[in-house]
This record gives C-alpha cells, sequence and structure tokens, in this order.
C-alpha cells in the first residue's frame, strides 16, 4: 500500500527548489520481501513532463529527491509521480512557494 | 615517566588532525541523513491516527489533554514530562498517550500497550503519534514539570537511577554516559547528566534511525539502553522509565526543540 508522499517547492535565485519524500519500503532481490522497488519517477511542471527518472533497487526505503528547475514561478504547479515494479503508483502535488 | 609519556602522547593524539578529521566526518554524515529525512512521513500518518475514531467508544484522540487543555498541541511536547491530576502521576508522552486511549477511547491497558514499539513495516501506534504530537512542539524550548512535588520526586528518582548499578552486566546509564569523548561507533556518547550534552540529544528525541528505517520513542531508548545493559525489561510507562525521561528532560531545560530527529 502506498503510505503519504510530502512536498516542497521553493522559489531560489531564479530557479525552483523541489523536494520531494516518498513512502515506499524499497526492499532489493536479495531480501526475504522480494524485490519491490520504485522504478519510474516523472516530474511535471504545470503539465509538461520535465523529468523522467529510472529508479533502482539501491535506492533506500523510504527515499527523498531534491532537485532544481530552471526558471518557475509562484504559484506553478509541480506533480510527483512514481511508479513500482508491481505497478502501484502514487502522486503528489503542490504549488511553487 | 612513562605515565607522562603516555599522559602526552593522548593530548598529542586528541589535537591530532585525525582525531578531528573523524569528529568533522562524523558531523557531515549526521548533516546528510538529517537532510534526506523522511520524518515528515511518520508525521502526516502520526497525524492521521491522531484523528482516527478507535477503541468501544469510537472516539478520536483530538480531545486527548497533553497538558496544556483538550486538543492543544501546540508546545505540548516541550513541556512534558509533567504532572497531571486527573491520573495523580507525572506522566511522559507516551504514558498519556495510553491514558487517553484507556480513558477517552475505552480501549483496555493490555490492548493499547499489545505493540508499543513497530518495526520496519509497520509502526506502532506510539511511533506515528509521537511524531505527530512532538512535531507540534518545534521552536518551543524544552519545561518539563518541576513544581509539582511529585514532578521533584520523578526527578529525584530518575537521577539516582541513572547512576544506580545493577543487572547481569552491573552496569548504569552512567557506565556509558558518565564520561566525554566515548563512542560506539559512529555515535557520540552524550554525558546526559550534564546539561550541555543532554540539551541538544532531548532535543532531537524522538527520532527516526536511518540504520533501521524505523521511527523510534523515548520508551522504547530507555528500553533499548536497558536489553543492552541486560537488565530485566523494564515495564512500558512505567515509575521508573517516566523517572528517568524526566530526569534528562529537566537536564536539558531551555533547550529549543528541534525534533523529531534523524539518528544515526
Amino acid at each position: 500500500m502506498a503510505g503519504p508522499m510530502k512536498m516542497r517547492a521553493t522559489l531560489a535565485g531564479g530557479n525552483t527548489e523541489v523536494r520531494v519524500l516518498m513512502s515506499h519500503p524499497m526492499t532489493t532481490a536479495q531480501m526475504k520481501e522480494g524485490l519491490h522497488h520504485i522504478r519510474n519517477v516523472v516530474v511535471k511542471h504545470n503539465g509538461r513532463t520535465v523529468v523522467e527518472a529510472e529508479i533502482s533497487q539501491a535506492v533506500s526505503r523510504n527515499p527523498v529527491f531534491s532537485f532544481r528547475l530552471k526558471g518557475g514561478a509562484k504559484g506553478d504547479r509541480i506533480e510527483v509521480s512514481w511508479l513500482d515494479n508491481k505497478g502501484e503508483t502514487s502522486k503528489i502535488e503542490a504549488a511553487v512557494a | 615517566m612513562s605515565r607522562l609519556l603516555a599522559a602526552l602522547f593522548f593530548l598529542a593524539w586528541a589535537a591530532s588532525p585525525a582525531a578531528q578529521d573523524t569528529k568533522a566526518e562524523i558531523q557531515k554524515y549526521q548533516q546528510m541523513i538529517a537532510e534526506g529525512s523522511p520524518v515528515e512521513l511518520f508525521e502526516l500518518e502520526g497525524e492521521a491516527l491522531w484523528k482516527k475514531p478507535q477503541g468501544p467508544n469510537k472516539v478520536s484522540l483530538e480531545k486527548c489533554d497533553l497538558g496544556q487543555g483538550p486538543g492543544v498541541l501546540k508546545g505540548a511536547y516541550a513541556r512534558l514530562p509533567r504532572y497531571f491530576k486527573d491520573a495523580d502521576r507525572v506522566m511522559d508522552l507516551e504514558t498519556r498517550l495510553l491514558h487517553c486511549m484507556t480513558t477517552l477511547q475505552g480501549r483496555s491497558r493490555e490492548e493499547a500497550t499489545k505493540r508499543v514499539f513497530g518495526n520496519e513495516n509497520q509502526p506502532s501506534e506510539m511511533e506515528l503519534l509521537s511524531a505527530y504530537v512532538a512535531a507540534q512542539s518545534r521552536g518551543v524550548k524544552l519545561a518539563a514539570g518541576t513544581a509539582h512535588p511529585k514532578e521533584k520526586q520523578a526527578y529525584e528518582l530518575g537521577r539516582a537511577i541513572f547512576f544506580h548499578r545493577a543487572g547481569g552486566w552491573d552496569m548504569s546509564c552512567a557506565s556509558c554516559h558518565g564520561e566525554a569523548d566515548k563512542r560506539i561507533r559512529m555515535q557520540d556518547l552524550p554525558v546526559l547528566y550534564k546539561r550541555e550534552f543532554a540539551r541538544p540529544i532531548m532535543a532531537t528525541w524522538p527520532a527516526y534511525r536511518v540504520s533501521n528505517s524505523q521511527f523510534k520513542t523515548m520508551q522504547w531508548r530507555i528500553n533499548d539502553c536497558y536489553r543492552q545493559m541486560r537488565y530485566p525489561e523494564p515495564t512500558f510507562a512505567s515509575d521508573a522509565t517516566i523517572a528517568l525521561n524526566t530526569f534528562l528532560t529537566v537536564t536539558a531545560a531551555g533547550e529549543p526543540y528541534r525534533g523529531p530527529g534523524t539518528k544515526r
């Protein structure tokens, strides 16, 4: 089951700094729980895809990502979604502050 | 002469770049794990649990009085442990939560304490609720109760327990936390009966532990110290564990709370 996500997007020096937290067990193939990890992360800025990332089992449980997007303005919509190897998915949307 | 040489050697080592590098590197590491902390996820789940109707009475904990009035969360954690007239007892956060579960929600003590410490796949109620409640005290100075006679008694009892040696290995809390410049692997051992050491520690518990992906509470911290000292397991929310928590928090008084923290 997908737990909560949390995101902050703030304007800093003409760029948008995004910090996003995801709840996920991120278990590896070597663990008794078996392989269960986030595979794709997609970042959208006002509906336009700006980042498409592939994530492996090497990333820790409950991952945190932070990154900077060029430009952006207050009130812009940032959406981050993930899809894992079992087809589960979750997303969060926030306005740039 | 050899003792003098040894002392000189020790001084030289303590001031050497290697020792300072180690300290600086550990600090850098701690800063990095704090930046990637998922602690807010536990706060969110804790908030949902706080508002969820449970127990035979089918009510939430939203009317729970943590010392600042029913449902008042702002700054409540920073003023615990404290004396509660309705229970005629000094209580820390988890003990008070248990009190609200049994009185407000009508749950039995057995049921509510069945699983007080969780694991990485399923945190316990106490852990999630502690994360949420403690977070509402960020920036508030720690001010555990010290005025009521029972609060004074708890402090004195906690202090006595801190220095009391017993158990299979004849240890006390002070065996590890009584001398400066000791550490276990990456973890500095703070001298917890001293103000300057207790302050930063008490201001960051409860906390998320990176090494096992779990959110941990103060009752757990005390419980696990006793396990490591090979004592019999202390009872959850007992007078002894509350007294120890009172002693540590009063020692740390005045420090602005900045948890829930992130630990190794």
